[in-house]
């Protein structure tokens, strides 16, 4: 590990007034989990934002080591442009095709990978061999991702009928069919319960280990993150306040106090302390 | 303090509540009918006079009343005895069977004009039909799978009909070079058309596309050079069949079906060619629209009706999107647009306004948006049941309009509302690899 | 002298296009309610107008029938019937054709007030006839303002009624809008109206209200567009009403004082395209504006940009 898959620098996003982020650095690499963490309204999902193509930045370089198409900076990209590198995110409040099916939805997160093979629709039109060949690779991907998610039983169900839980799954499902470089989550945790989520944590640790990928994590839940991050950054108020292992990280003052006004955040890390 | 009027079909709203909501009903309606029913001006020489037919208001009154009392009585009984059906799913066996239907169909629909009650005006009817339900399908591209709301859908099909009836006028080409010309200039169109308004959401797209059906109308109507105005164009080549016409005498240099077949002349001939036309027409297109759902393109479609900011984090593009569903769509009515004038012959402005572009996506709406079976049944009722109520002649575009509302009430997502999945993994062929595990 | 006449020309066209924008802006104005509370495109709304404007013809000659000619007083009363009457449908409409509808998905209803559209047109053309009405003129004479030759720069009774009313209506819509508790409701709903609802606000009614006001002012255009052109038939809802949201959304649909904007926008195009360039494509214009200024300001002229939250 020579250089980060993902170096943020300088990043800062204004709304109006508001000074949301400011002037943040942070980097990502690969076969890491580097989680993002503040107390509400730091500024992370905002940074996420920025990440995806989502907003423009005010001010900042978001450069991207692409193993072959070289460094990329996503901030010089349209909204769809970084999902094409690589970069793909899931939602704080999920955003899946409710009416469509699972495996639908994990076809979809397929199409930059189909659409040269169905030439135009025309090949698949007239369902050619080759395109043929394309959609069943594409269903296996997707097969396998349904598979290790544990949502096989429900590949047929409309995704907005779906327990919480299961769409937070699916969303994560989706986003690996697209077969990303790096994964960005925005509190997968959220909303599910204690056996869910190790389930979830077992998940991430596996595609850590098994895909080569970086994956970037947003989460309130501190147990997970103590537990599974390789690298936290902390942020709050917009600027990044700390950054370091988790151990670092647990006895961090300023952390500490960013964190003390938070009730809610506090017991997190307790109730988090206490699943070991 | 009113207490809050229970609602109508509530099973257990007692017998005095629903008589007085019958009594408020009829009273309402009594009052909505003084200056229309009761009061009617009639033009005479010396100009305007009111002629009073008072007794129409308290007979509106009693009808309103009674309507209401009645179907209020009705509500409970009648949705207890339709709840089976509701729920009713065909047996599994019928899953297989499925992939039969379209072609059943249209093989159904190819032996309609050889049946013994098949006249000129059943065909013709039939012709008609298949024309909406091929607009219909296009817009279902738009509307239906895209979520794009599309006012101004009669523009594409006004665009087929004139190149067709431009390009066999002034360049005399026969009718099929003409109708992959109309196909083509609607698609170009509305590719133009769609790309600076793709910013719009909503409801102002639908504006702006009313705007641009409206603008696509007065400007044929006004560019007397071009289009003849209001005269409209006529002498619009017949389609014909390997270069054989349909008329009864040969052109010069050509021949006639029946001269070539034999088969003695019958001017039924011609109208029953135009049926098949539209109807291979209309079968092809349903054919690839269901493809389409099935492809790449087409899941993007979906999907962007459902999300489009997901639809960006996964790397589509939704320009490239948008901007496909109208083309396509656009091409299908501008296939039916072309048909459209070669089988009148003649076309005019007056045959793509608005009221038109209403009906298309009315079809749309009312069978089910998305699904193509709705549109089917869709579109033999809009076209069939004003015909069927020719008898009330005045009366059967007011019947049109209650019978719209009515539907919307009685199944606001139209009447196939379920959506089809366009692939189901139990029916997808797994990895062998897998399977051993 | 030339140069005189071009402004005396312009100022022309200026004070017809007032005229229209007013008639254009009231019935905007129910389009941008209805719109805002709940997001529904109420296609029969031009319908409405046209059902005003009948009831005004039958008012008309019925005064005339009975002998009255005060002018003002005949006003009033043609003004009080049909205000009442083409409220009385409006909150019928709602009532049966669209809260039945109100959780439904969102084209429903919109498919369902084009069936209302084409029912309200085919009852008026049964029960009073396909035939234009023409009345003769009630309000007549005016000021001349200026003349020169020829030409003469007028101002009628009837556009200075027109524009006067147009303007009151304006000032005191903004005053319940903005001071009384129906208009405060009205902003609940539009907030969210589950929580408005909660905290004890009668959605049903304020739903019913609007429709109520909107027919109303409807009904002022239907009379104003009646003492103006004298003429009405059937089918002058469609062309007014298309204009008319064309002005609601120009000027930001939900936007009161936008749809009035838009209104005045819309009949000064009109007005000054006819004059200037062709009447032919005067609708051209204004929907090409339309179009040019929502390419540029996506929610309208004055309506509020909705960020897209992620
Ligand atoms: N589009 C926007 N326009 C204006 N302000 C915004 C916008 N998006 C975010 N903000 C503001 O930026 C700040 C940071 O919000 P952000 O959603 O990034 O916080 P967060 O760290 O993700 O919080 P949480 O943990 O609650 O999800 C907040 O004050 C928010 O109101
Ligand atoms: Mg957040």
């Amino acid at each position: 590990m020579t250089e980060p898959l993902l170096d943020v620098q300088g990043l800062t996003m204004r709304f109006g007034g508001l000074l949301a982020v400011d002037g943040v650095d942070l980097t990502a690499e690969r076969n890491r989990i580097t989680a993002l963490i503040g107390p509400n309204g730091a500024g992370k999902t905002t940074i996420f934002n920025c990440l995806t193509g989502f907003y423009k930045p005010t001010a900042g370089r978001l450069l991207l080591r692409h193993p072959t198409r070289g460094p990329i900076e996503l901030q010089t990209l349209k909204g769809y442009g970084v999902a094409r590198t690589g970069v793909v995110r899931t939602f704080q409040n999920i955003r899946l095709f409710p009416s469509m099916t699972v495996l639908e939805n994990l076809l979809v997160a397929q199409h930059q990978a189909l659409m040269p093979r169905s030439v135009f629709s025309l090949a698949g039109l007239l369902n050619l061999k080759g395109w043929r060949a394309a959609e069943e690779a594409a269903v296996d991907t997707a097969r396998d991702w349904l598979r290790r998610l544990d949502l096989l039983a429900v590949a047929d169900e409309e995704a907005g009928n779906l327990s919480y839980g299961m769409q937070r799954r699916v969303e994560i499902a989706r986003a690996m069919s697209t077969n990303p470089l790096l994964l960005c989550l925005d509190e997968p945790a959220a909303g599910l319960n204690p056996r869910e989520t190790r389930a979830l944590a077992e998940l991430l640790a596996g595609i850590r280990a098994e895909h080569g990928i970086g994956i970037l994590l947003i989460e309130h839940d501190m147990g997970l993150v103590m537990d599974i991050s390789d690298h936290i950054f902390v942020v709050d108020h917009g600027a990044r306040i700390a950054a370091g292992t988790p151990a670092e990280i647990r006895n961090d003052e300023r952390v500490i106090k960013a964190y003390l006004g938070e009730p809610d955040a506090d017991d997190a890390a307790h109730a988090g302390g206490d699943a070991h | 303090m009113a207490a809050p009027i229970p609602s109508p079909t509530g099973p257990a709203m007692p017998f005095v509540h629903r008589l007085r909501e019958a009594v408020i009903a009829g009273l309402v309606a009594m009052a909505l009918a003084v200056p229309f029913l009761g009061l009617r001006t009639v033009n005479l020489d010396q100009g305007l006079v009111v002629q009073a037919n008072l007794a129409y208001v308290p007979l509106a009154g009693a009808v309103v009343f009674l309507g209401r009392l009645i179907l209020g009585l009705l509500a409970a009984p009648l949705a207890k005895a339709a709840a089976p059906l509701a729920t009713w799913r065909p047996p599994a066996g019928a899953q297989r069977l499925r992939p039969w239907g379209g072609p059943l169909l249209v093989l159904a629909a190819a032996a309609l004009p050889f049946l013994p009650f098949a006249n000129r005006y059943v065909i013709d009817l039939g012709t008609t039909a298949l024309i909406y339900i091929l607009l219909a399908t296009g817009l279902n591209i738009t509307v239906g799978l895209a979520g794009l709301l599309d006012l101004g859908f009669a523009a594409f099909y006004a665009i087929g009909a004139y190149t067709c009836a431009l390009t066999t006028t002034q360049l005399h080409w026969g009718f099929w070079p003409a109708l992959a010309a109309g196909g083509l200039a609607s698609s170009l169109f509305a590719v133009l058309l769609s790309l600076p308004i793709l910013r719009l959401r909503g409801d102002y797209l639908a504006i702006v596309t009313l705007g641009f059906g409206e603008i696509t109308r007065i400007v044929i109507l006004n560019w007397q050079g071009l289009t003849g105005g209001p005269n409209g164009v006529s002498g619009i080549a017949r389609p014909t069949l390997f270069s054989l016409t349909f008329d009864r005498r040969a052109p010069a240099g050509g021949h006639t079906f029946s001269e070539v077949t034999g088969i003695a002349y019958a001017p039924e001939h011609r109208l029953i060619f135009l049926y098949l036309i539209i109807l291979a027409l209309t079968a092809l297109a349903a054919y690839t629209v269901a493809r389409l759902r099935r492809l790449p393109i087409g899941r993007a479609w979906e999907a962007l009706r459902e999300d489009e900011i997901a639809c960006r984090s996964l790397g589509i593009n939704p320009t490239m999107v948008k901007v496909s569903a109208y083309a396509t769509g656009a091409l299908m009515g501008g296939l039916a647009g072309c048909f459209f004038a070669a089988r009148q012959g003649f076309v005019s402005p007056e045959s793509f306004g608005f009221m038109e572009s209403a009906t298309i996506l009315a079809i749309v709406v009312l069978g089910g948006m998305g699904s193509q079976a709705g549109v089917i049944i869709a579109a033999l009722f809009i076209v069939v049941l004003p015909e069927l109520a020719r008898g009330f002649a005045d009366y059967r575009m007011l019947a049109f309009g209650l019978a719209m509302i009515l539907i919307m009430i009685w199944k606001p997502g139209g009447l196939l509302s379920g959506r089809l999945p366009t692939i189901r993994l139990s029916n997808a062929k797994p990895k062998p690899v897998a399977e051993a595990a | 002298m030339g140069f005189t006449l071009a402004v005396g020309t312009f100022l022309q066209h200026l004070i017809n296009g007032l005229t229209l924008g007013a008639i254009y802006g009231l019935i905007a104005i129910g389009y941008t309610m209805v719109y805002g509370i709940i997001r529904m495109i109420n296609f029969a709304h031009g319908e409405i107008y046209m059902i005003g404007a009948f009831i005004a013809v039958t008012t008309f000659t019925l005064l005339l029938g009975a002998g009255v000619t005060s002018v003002p007083l005949a006003l009033v009363i043609v003004l009080a019937i049909s205000c009442t009457f083409t409220a009385a449908y409006g909150w019928t409409i709602e009532r049966v054709a669209y809260r039945p509808l109100r959780t439904a998905p969102k084209l429903a209803p919109f498919i369902s007030a084009i069936g209302m559209s084409i029912l309200l047109q085919n009852f008026v053309m049964l029960t009073q006839g396909a035939r234009s009405k023409s009345l003769p003129p009630v309000m007549t004479g005016g000021i001349t303002l200026w003349h020169d030759g020829d030409f003469s720069l007028g101002l009628t009774n009837i556009q200075m009624f027109i524009i006067l009313l147009t303007v009151a209506l304006m000032a005191g819509f903004t005053l319940v809008i903005n001071r009384t508790a129906l208009g405060r409701a009205q902003r609940a709903c539009e907030q969210d109206r589950t929580m408005a609802a909660l905290l004890g606000i009668n959605v049903d009614r304020t739903i019913s209200l609007t429709f109520v006001l909107g027919a109303g002012l409807a009904a002022v255009a239907g009379v104003m567009v009646t003492l103006y052109y004298g003429v009405i038939d059937f089918y002058i809802g469609f062309l007014a009403g298309m204009k008319a949201f064309t002005a609601a959304v120009l000027g930001g649909i939900g936007s009161l004082p936008g749809a009035m904007l838009g209104g005045l926008l819309i009949g000064l195009i009109e007005a000054f395209f006819s004059g200037y360039v062709s009447s032919a494509y005067k609708d051209v214009a204004a929907f090409s504006i339309l179009i040019l200024v929502l390419v540029v300001r996506p929610s309208g002229l004055l309506g509020r940009p909705d960020i897209e939250k992620v």
